[in-house]
């Protein structure tokens, strides 16, 4: 643990505000990062934390405010203003070039050259050396980034980000795309980087990897900081989680519903398999039952769910609905006989941003309430605003853009989308990816109140602890074969851990 | 990451009136707005510089009469590129269809079989789009491409069937149907006046309109939330060539001939009036009025160069001029659509 008192502060950030088109998105942040520091940045979705790093990488000015930059004001112009200064910034979106090799997206925008012309071999040399700094000796320099793994992607983000003289490095939710190895391996990296001086400025929703890796924090509210500098090892996490949401929030999860023992199966999957994704999987789901996959990423567990729903073709098995078989490898089909799903990439896979909520919920459903070939647009605003009122969506305005709303609200339109269509089976991936801590319990509820109205639910999370906390029951699988279905009551994380390990090893 | 809590409604009621008029212009009815403007500006440069000759009656019918071709195709076109798709083959196919509808005429046992032409033209459309839209939809082929290989091929099928010569239609029956007019208004031009209403109707009250615009907008979403999406690409390719059908009746009637080099280019005539006329080029948002305003915007603007002896190069330079700043201005508006915090 560094001792942050005697240091001078790298950068120091003083009352810094922005807003777009008359509405405040910083309202005054204030805090100071020292050399070799982690230094954590904790908020709800909307809370600011965007708009701060890109304010510190140079894509936002602000308003009002100062920047020191190791004790003198500085004004961040551009993106290359920040990379000059030494700040260099990670994105969740990656901004890796597809279509280049790893060595020509490290050194993008400064390349190595002599007269014009490029200097292939130094630059490959020097890839060499950054990967294998990065835990990565395996890469080949003249790999195309497009073949890359989202997790290999953020290697080479941010051996792009050490290809310069940096002094700070923003990582924004650097864990989203990982699974818990690769999240070892990234904290092995940002503490050599912090071993060497280098600031780093990790944004994540994880409280549990926040207590891993990071050395202060601060939180934002509403565009202002509620606390600045905390010491992670002195604050409690109830703390954190009111600093955040201005209430307490403690159980998260709601507690488990005992499944009528008269309560029918409502899916069964037999033997299903796709070649080369998952090996032959069967279980079954009764009416109010939540069951689990719990997996590493790769395991196969977003694919045995994409089957179940017709989006992928199985290679062998079957499935049922309510005891009737139903014809594999069409999702027409599957939302036909009431199988719902809210695929993992929200936004990419699951909705319409720019089209309004009202359509986003009737999407699967829609023709029903129209005449003949005749929309009726009328009951869909009111079908659609009934589901978002029970869902407590504020506001349940159904003509909103949905792209304008959180994540855990978007994750309400989809779970709204089949509530209106009336499915018996749900099959929910990443329910809470990119939704903040305050909203999540507010969703664990929402999936507990469905499942209790007889709906069958599947659930795949990357969070361990998310599976077990929901689930009745879960079922381990690893390189997509199935180690085991266990209660959920029965099993930690730990547990499931030492199945994942020992199921790979063999 | 989006807004999450109620603050952050200020977002869409900015209250102010420059927000409010940016609202305003940014909306589908805002931004035809901006194109009744620009229509009406041409119509009073028509006015101030020919008078008398431009804003008489024949000369208007004139002009909506040879906006109707190309506006019945850029009407089909809006559906396939709101769809998120494009359709290069539209004006050879019009050619084809108009080949075929006066290789029928020939072959007719009766006169009084005229409606026949109609009837081939329209399914030689019809057939060459779902083509089109099969090997889109099944074949995973980008439209771009499938769509030019179909702009070559049926040009050259309609040489073949056409011996490369034009062929003038004698039949009585199709001349008198096709020139007559009803109420003082062309035929030609209430068939565009159909084709569009129909085509409102359909993009903004029916199942199917809402299909396209969903496609367009997320196709993985849509597929995802039980669409039969390639399906529904087929369709929209055969209402793309059902319209080149269509026009290719029209043409014939208006020309009273037949050739394979009818609709030459008319593909990229019916393109940039749909996108000046606000439809995304991208898809997932466009309309039906923006594209006849679209179409009478370039007409217009033709029959100006037309009536005051100016030269067809001039005239093409400014339509690539107003193509640009069109385009710039949509992106402008686009621009202000959905943001992050």
């Amino acid at each position: 643990m560094i001792t942050v008192d005697h240091k001078e502060p790298l950068l120091e950030v003083r009352g810094v505000t922005k807003s777009f088109a008359g509405v405040a998105a910083l309202k005054g942040v204030d805090f100071s990062i020292v050399p070799g520091e982690v230094h954590c940045v904790l908020g709800q979705n909307g809370a600011g934390k965007s708009t701060l790093i890109k304010v510190l990488s140079g894509v936002y000015t602000p308003e009002a405010g100062e920047l020191l930059w190791q004790g003198s004001g500085v004004s961040i112009a551009d993106p290359t203003a920040a990379l000059d200064l030494g700040i260099a910034t990670m994105y969740q979106e990656l901004d890796v070039v597809d279509g280049l090799t790893i060595a020509e997206n490290i050194f993008l925008g400064h390349e190595l050259s002599a007269g014009g012309v490029l200097k292939v071999r130094e630059a490959h040399r020097r890839t060499r050396a950054l990967l294998a700094r990065l835990g990565h000796p395996d890469l080949s320099p003249s790999r195309e980034v497009g073949s890359l793994s989202p997790a290999n992607k953020q290697i080479v983000s941010m051996a792009r980000a050490l290809s310069r003289d940096i002094k700070l490095i923003v990582m924004d939710e650097p864990s989203a795309v990982l699974d818990s190895e690769e999240v070892k391996n990234l904290f092995r990296v940002v503490r050599e980087l912090t071993r060497d001086g280098i600031a780093v400025v990790y944004i994540s929703h994880r409280l549990a990897e926040i207590r891993e890796i990071g050395d202060r924090i601060t939180v934002i509210k509403d565009g202002r900081t509620t606390a600045s500098g905390l010491l992670v090892s002195a604050t409690p996490t109830a703390q954190l989680i009111t600093l955040m949401t201005g209430r307490d929030v403690e159980n998260v999860f709601p507690p488990a519903v005992p499944i009528p023992d008269a309560a029918a199966e409502m899916l069964r999957v037999e033997n299903l398999s796709v070649r080369g994704l998952f090996e032959p999987v069967s279980f079954a789901v009764r009416a109010g039952e939540i069951f689990g996959l719990a997996g590493l990423v790769g395991s196969g567990r977003s694919e045995i769910l994409e089957a179940i729903y017709g989006a992928l073709r199985p290679s062998t098995g079957e499935v049922f609905v309510d005891g009737a078989p139903i014809r594999t490898g069409s999702v027409p089909t599957a939302v036909a006989k009431g199988i719902g799903l809210s695929p993992e990439e929200r936004k990419s896979q699951g909705l319409i941003l720019e089209q309004p909520v009202y359509r986003n919920v009737t999407l699967s459903s829609f023709p029903r309430f129209a005449r003949s070939i005749f929309l009726n647009e009328k009951l869909e605003r009111s079908m659609a605003r009934t589901q978002l009122e029970a869902l407590e969506l504020r506001p349940a305005d159904p003509d909103r853009a949905v792209g304008l709303l959180s994540g855990g609200n978007q994750q309400k339109v989809l779970l709204a989308r089949w509530l209106v269509h009336g499915t018996k089976v749900l099959l929910l991936d990443e329910p809470t990816r990119g939704v903040d801590v305050g909203a999540r319990a507010e969703i664990y509820s929402l999936i507990r109140q469905l499942s209790a109205a007889g709906t069958a639910i599947v659930v795949v999370s990357s969070e361990i602890e998310e599976v077990l906390g929901l689930a009745d029951r879960v079922l381990v699988l690893a390189d997509g074969e199935t180690l085991d279905i266990r209660n959920a009551a029965d099993i930690d994380e730990s547990g499931v851990l030492d199945l994942v390990m020992k199921g790979s090893a063999e | 990451m989006s807004h999450q809590n109620p603050s952050a409604a200020p977002l869409h009621t900015p209250g102010r009136a420059a927000g409010t008029l940016r609202a305003v212009l940014g909306s589908a009815a805002g931004r035809n707005i901006g194109l009744v403007i620009a229509l009406i500006l041409l119509i009073i440069v028509g006015t101030v510089t020919s008078g008398d000759r431009f804003t008489n009656v024949n000369n208007i019918l004139t002009i909506v009469r040879l906006a109707s071709v190309t506006g019945v195709l850029a009407i089909g076109m809006t559906f396939v590129i709101i769809g998120g798709g494009i359709d290069l083959s539209v004006g050879s196919v019009l050619g084809l269809a108009s080949v075929v509808a006066t290789l029928a005429a020939v072959q007719l046992a009766s006169e009084s079989f005229w409606p026949l032409m109609i009837i081939v033209a329209l399914a030689v459309g019809l057939a060459a789009g779902v083509i089109n839209g099969i090997i889109i939809a099944y074949g995973n082929v980008v439209a771009f491409m499938a769509t030019l290989a179909m702009l070559i091929a049926a040009r050259g099928f309609a040489e073949i069937l056409s011996n490369r010569t034009t062929q003038t239609v004698r039949v009585r029956g199709f001349l008198e149907f096709s020139d007559g007019s009803f109420l003082g208004i062309p035929t030609l031009v209430w068939i565009f006046i159909l084709v569009s209403a129909a085509g409102w109707i359909l993009l903004n009250r029916t199942t199917f309109g809402r299909r396209t615009v969903a496609i367009g907008g997320n196709r993985e979403a849509t597929r995802l939330a039980g669409i039969n999406v390639k399906r529904h690409i087929v369709y929209l390719y055969a209402l793309g060539g059902l319209t080149a059908g269509i026009a290719g009746v029209m043409l014939t009637g208006r020309t009273t001939s037949g050739t394979s080099t009818h609709g030459t280019l008319y593909e990229l005539d019916a393109i940039a009036a749909v996108v000046v006329g606000g439809t995304l080029l991208a898809g997932g948002r466009g309309t039906i009025v923006g594209t006849v305003l679209g179409i009478l915007i370039f007409n217009v603007l033709t029959n100006i160069f037309t009536q005051n002896n100016l030269n067809t190069s001039v005239q093409a330079i400014t339509k690539g001029a107003i193509i640009v700043i069109a385009v710039l201005i949509q992106q402008r508006f686009a621009a202000r659509g959905v943001r992050e915090t």
